[in-house]
């Protein structure tokens, strides 16, 4: 029996070498996290189709070539940016804006900030020791991500925003993530959440890049959510259509804790969503959910890890995914109960319309139960639009393709639902419409 | 919600301790030279006269299993397999025999004892006499004796031990043989095709419907020994066959391997029907002695409109890993796994089932139940895919577990892959989608939500049993009154 061992591909060669050049200019603290994690990197390498957890999204055959980490872009080229930037623009809120992964303070609110929240840019935070990058990872599975450790090696910037115990914040903070370049290039961001005890908070990411750019951000929102307190968690991804866009959000939740987070993604080549969600405190809940419209040449990966280690957590996941073209939709969801975790409430759902005979939807909804005294279940279906509720609206008078148009309107709706905040959810319809709209 | 009393009792009532088959058979024996080598292999092939390209087949394998890997993927640990360690072959010593008087004394009562009758006027415990069943009895590594031999070829059924198939119609077992399972499908797969010793092979020809059920009883008997059956059915068009399988092995502290292999084809309009009751050692409560169980079967519904049925109560084995398969090529075929698993103990199970949806408007349905108690470890993995060209392509799939108890653990690991729009796959693994209109039904009559859930779904449960044959009534009956109460999805 032979050990098969995988030949280096050209991009891990190059991200070893960025990484040994990168690793002189990173500000002098944390390198032993970050040593770290890219030894755990080298050993495991761009992760294949043969590592379960990227059976149906292969990066070592999507990243062909690293890409270099993008300098801070000059003020002028930071206004142009995000001058086309466009998710959630008119919504109300305090934004951070990042461009290729570095946070643009000129261009930031940060004077802005809610009452009982402060905001430190991530590099000033780990400067002056507020916070360690081992704190960081409020989810011990994120350190066996090698997307996850990728984003600790070249952890370039990002942002700590910590929210009083009992504040009630009603102005989002929206974090406005722009790309913008000739060439290819790589980001790694990092933004750290605490709600405070009882404390409500809402936070927007919106991810927006150029077109034609095969461009690689890496983007992680960790979240470490006391007890009784909020998150009410909004992200919008529109990257170009050339870029590999890996993103994680980890959060922790304490007893009575509450997360809600909807991701709606049109954008990138390739992109990953990853959730990690770990119930640390009793009856804690969760509500996640994830859509996607993916068109021609679109691979887009969902992926939910949801660990109930405290009695009474109650998650709902639902997903839910058009595809145009010859798309491919991905969703891969797992509901961890541990022993201790009885009375746990889970339940779990995917579902996929499927436009044309090209495009592809893989499902993988998967339970691991080790309490008794439990209700979890997972659903998952796939198909064509109903042909009866086509006849039936096409019988009122609407043509085929404005039928069609509704009902998907109708399916990706249901995951948008939970949207607490008026404002965002209205743009994200509005989104849907227009995705809807260009297809036509 | 936790189970129910009444489960937990049923539950018990095929407890680890209550094995009934573990006792042990003392007859000389003849066994291949300890560990594996090309050899070994001549030396297995040699014993069973067989024709030089079947020699070259299992040289093949056994030279692309040396460069395989052990899969580690399944939900199952244990401790490295000395592949070195084993005997590949085992047989009783004495010469093959020609009549049922030729078998050693101490196989036939081994048999008597296991309730398997090897003479053509008994029947099977329990079963009405004008219902025969033809049985092949694989001990260790050899088939001693298969009845009904005559009466079924009357009817042009070939149904005969594999290594006596490979002599007699080498055309059509060459045809058929790895054609379903290839040599190189998998690690343990190719270990099998590398050394498999016996097995059953059947060919219903055209038209035919077999006249009786078949079946295979396996068992392990000598120490440190491996058994590897390979069993290929082949239902020719129009034809249909309804084949059971059960297996036992005695009490031991230390493990055995079994890894065998079950290839099925249905041609055009046939119909195989397959159950298997497997009651291998599971090992006693600390998880100490019993059969790993590797094994892979897959059916190939090859022609239009062909169906194969997988019917299965596991309730056995130290570590099940275990996957039969459907593979619908013909266009409108049908493929159907019903699976109820249980396991206690220390036991491990990792099993699940294929479906692989090529052809036009194919079909499958998956029904699965494990239930877990002890400190054990039950794991559904299933895989559901449509290809590009399975236009109209249905599936529906429910898997429930049950966990009693709080230490063993209960997981569900489905793969569903779509590739065509006209493609409609519902998996659920709840009783959340039971008919709401029945539902209301039974609670316009007084029954509360819970009990009208349970008495639908129990009834749904019955039908699936009731797809077994008769000889599995006695088994089948302790898990029939286990309801689904507490069910955790």
């Amino acid at each position: 029996m032979a050990d098969i061992k995988n030949l280096r591909t050209s991009a891990e060669t190059g991200l070893s070498k960025l990484f040994e050049t990168t690793r002189q200019s990173l500000a002098t603290h944390e390198q032993i996290a970050r040593e770290e994690a890219f030894k755990f990197f080298e050993a495991t390498g761009l992760p294949s189709r043969r590592v379960e957890a990227f059976k149906y999204t292969d990066l070592r055959a999507a990243i062909v070539e690293a890409a270099p980490p993008a300098e801070a872009p000059s003020a002028d080229a930071a206004k142009a940016a995000i001058s086309s930037a466009k998710g959630l623009a008119n919504v109300e809120a305090v934004r951070l804006t990042f461009v290729n992964g570095h946070l643009v303070a000129g261009l930031s609110d940060l004077g802005r900030v809610p009452a009982g929240v402060t905001v430190t840019p991530l590099n000033e935070a780990l400067a002056k020791g507020d916070v360690r990058l081992g704190q960081l990872a409020p989810v011990e599975q994120t350190r066996e991500n090698p997307i996850y450790q990728l984003n600790t090696a070249f952890l370039a910037d990002g942002a700590l925003i910590s929210v009083e115990a009992g504040a009630r914040v009603e102005t989002p903070v929206h974090l406005r993530f722009v790309g913008t370049g000739e060439t290819a290039f790589s980001t790694a961001t990092r933004v750290l959440v605490t709600v405070g005890e009882g404390a409500e908070f809402s936070l927007f990411e919106t991810h927006e890049g150029p077109n034609g750019i095969a461009y690689q951000p890496n983007d992680v929102v960790d979240a470490v959510i006391a007890d009784k307190a909020t998150l009410r968690h909004t992200r919008l991804n529109r990257e170009g259509d050339k870029a590999v866009a890996l993103s994680t959000i980890a959060a922790r939740l304490g007893a009575e804790a509450h997360i809600e987070s909807v991701n709606l993604v049109f954008g990138g080549a390739l992109s990953r969503h990853q959730i990690y969600l770990h119930f640390a405190g009793e009856n804690a809940t969760a509500t996640v959910n994830g859509a996607a419209m993916l068109g021609d040449g679109q691979l887009a990966d969902s992926t939910l890890l949801a660990d109930h280690a405290a009695v009474g957590g109650v998650s709902r996941e639902q997903f839910k995914t058009v595809i145009d073209g010859d798309a491919t939709g991905v969703f891969q969801g797992k509901i961890i109960v541990r022993q201790i975790a009885q009375q746990t409430d889970g339940k779990m759902k995917s579902d996929c319309l499927l436009l044309t005979d090209e495009g592809q939807m893989m499902n993988k909804p998967e339970l691991e139960i080790f309490a008794d005294d439990v209700a979890c279940g997972h659903g998952a279906t796939c198909g064509a639009p109903d042909e009866e509720l086509l006849f039936y609206l096409m019988a009122r008078g609407l043509p085929k393709p404005v039928a069609e148009s509704l009902l998907v309107q109708a399916f990706i709706g249901e995951a948008l639902e939970s949207v607490t905040h008026d404002g965002a959810r209205n743009a994200l319809i509005g989104e849907v419409e227009g995705w809807l709209k260009a297809r036509g | 919600m936790p189970a129910v009393q009444e489960t937990i009792d049923r539950v018990r009532s095929i407890d680890l301790d209550q094995y009934k088959y573990g006792f042990e058979t003392t007859i000389e024996m003849e066994k291949s030279e300890r560990g594996l080598s090309e050899d070994v292999i001549r030396f297995i092939s040699a014993k069973k006269d067989e024709p030089e390209w079947m020699l070259e087949w299992r040289l093949d394998a056994y030279r692309r299993w040396l460069t395989m890997q052990e899969p580690n993927w399944a939900r199952v640990s244990y401790d490295k397999i000395d592949y070195n360690n084993l005997y590949y072959y085992a047989a009783p010593k004495r010469k093959a025999a020609q009549s049922l008087d030729e078998i050693d004394p101490e196989i036939l009562k081994t048999y008597e004892k296991l309730g398997i009758p090897l003479r053509e006027v008994e029947v099977l415990e329990g079963i009405a006499p004008e219902r025969r069943v033809a049985v092949d009895a694989v001990f260790d590594s050899v088939s001693v004796a298969t009845t009904f031999k005559k009466e079924l070829s009357k009817a042009g059924v070939i149904f005969m031990p594999i290594s006596e198939a490979l002599r007699e119609y080498p055309d059509l077992v060459r045809k058929y043989l790895g054609s379903v399972v290839p040599v190189t499908d998998n690690f343990f797969a190719t270990l099998n095709s590398a050394v498999f010793s016996d097995g059953s092979f059947v060919y219903i020809p055209p038209g035919v419907r077999c006249p009786m059920e078949l079946s295979t009883y396996f068992r392990i008997n000598e120490r440190d020994t491996g058994q590897f059956e390979r069993t290929l059915i082949i239902a020719d068009k129009g034809s249909y066959v309804s084949y059971l399988e059960g297996c036992t092995a005695p009490k031991r502290d230390d493990n055995q391997l079994h890894a065998a292999v079950v290839e099925l084809v249905a041609l055009e309009d046939a119909e195989i029907k397959y159950s298997t009751v497997q009651n291998w050692y599971p090992g006693d409560n600390e998880g100490k002695g019993g059969i790993y169980n590797f094994v892979t079967k897959r059916g190939d519904c090859r022609g239009d409109r062909s169906k194969i049925s997988w019917t299965q109560v596991e309730t056995g084995s130290a570590i099940t890993w275990k996957y039969p398969s459907c593979i619908l090529r013909g266009d409108d075929s049908r493929g159907e796994f019903y699976s109820i698993a249980v396991s206690n103990g220390m036991q491990q199970v990792d099993s699940g089932t294929k479906m692989i949806h090529l052809g036009k408007n194919t079909t499958s349905r998956i029904i699965s139940k494990g239930i877990s108690a002890g400190r054990s470890q039950n794991t559904y993995r299933g895989l559901v895919s449509a290809h590009k060209k399975a236009k109209g392509a249905r599936n529906f799939t429910n898997c429930d577990s049950l966990l009693i108890g709080d230490q063993c653990g209960a997981h569900t690991v489905p793969y569903i892959e779509s590739k065509n729009a006209s493609a409609v796959f519902e998996h659920e693994a709840t009783t959340s989608k039971i008919s709401e209109d029945q539902k209301f039904y039974c609670q316009q009559r007084g029954l509360s939500e819970e009990e009208a859930t349970a008495l639908i779904v129990n009834g749904f449960v019955r039908d699936v049993l009731q797809q077994l044959p008769m000889e599995f009534a006695v088994e089948a009956q302790k898990l029939i009154s286990i309801s689904l109460e507490g069910s955790v999805g």
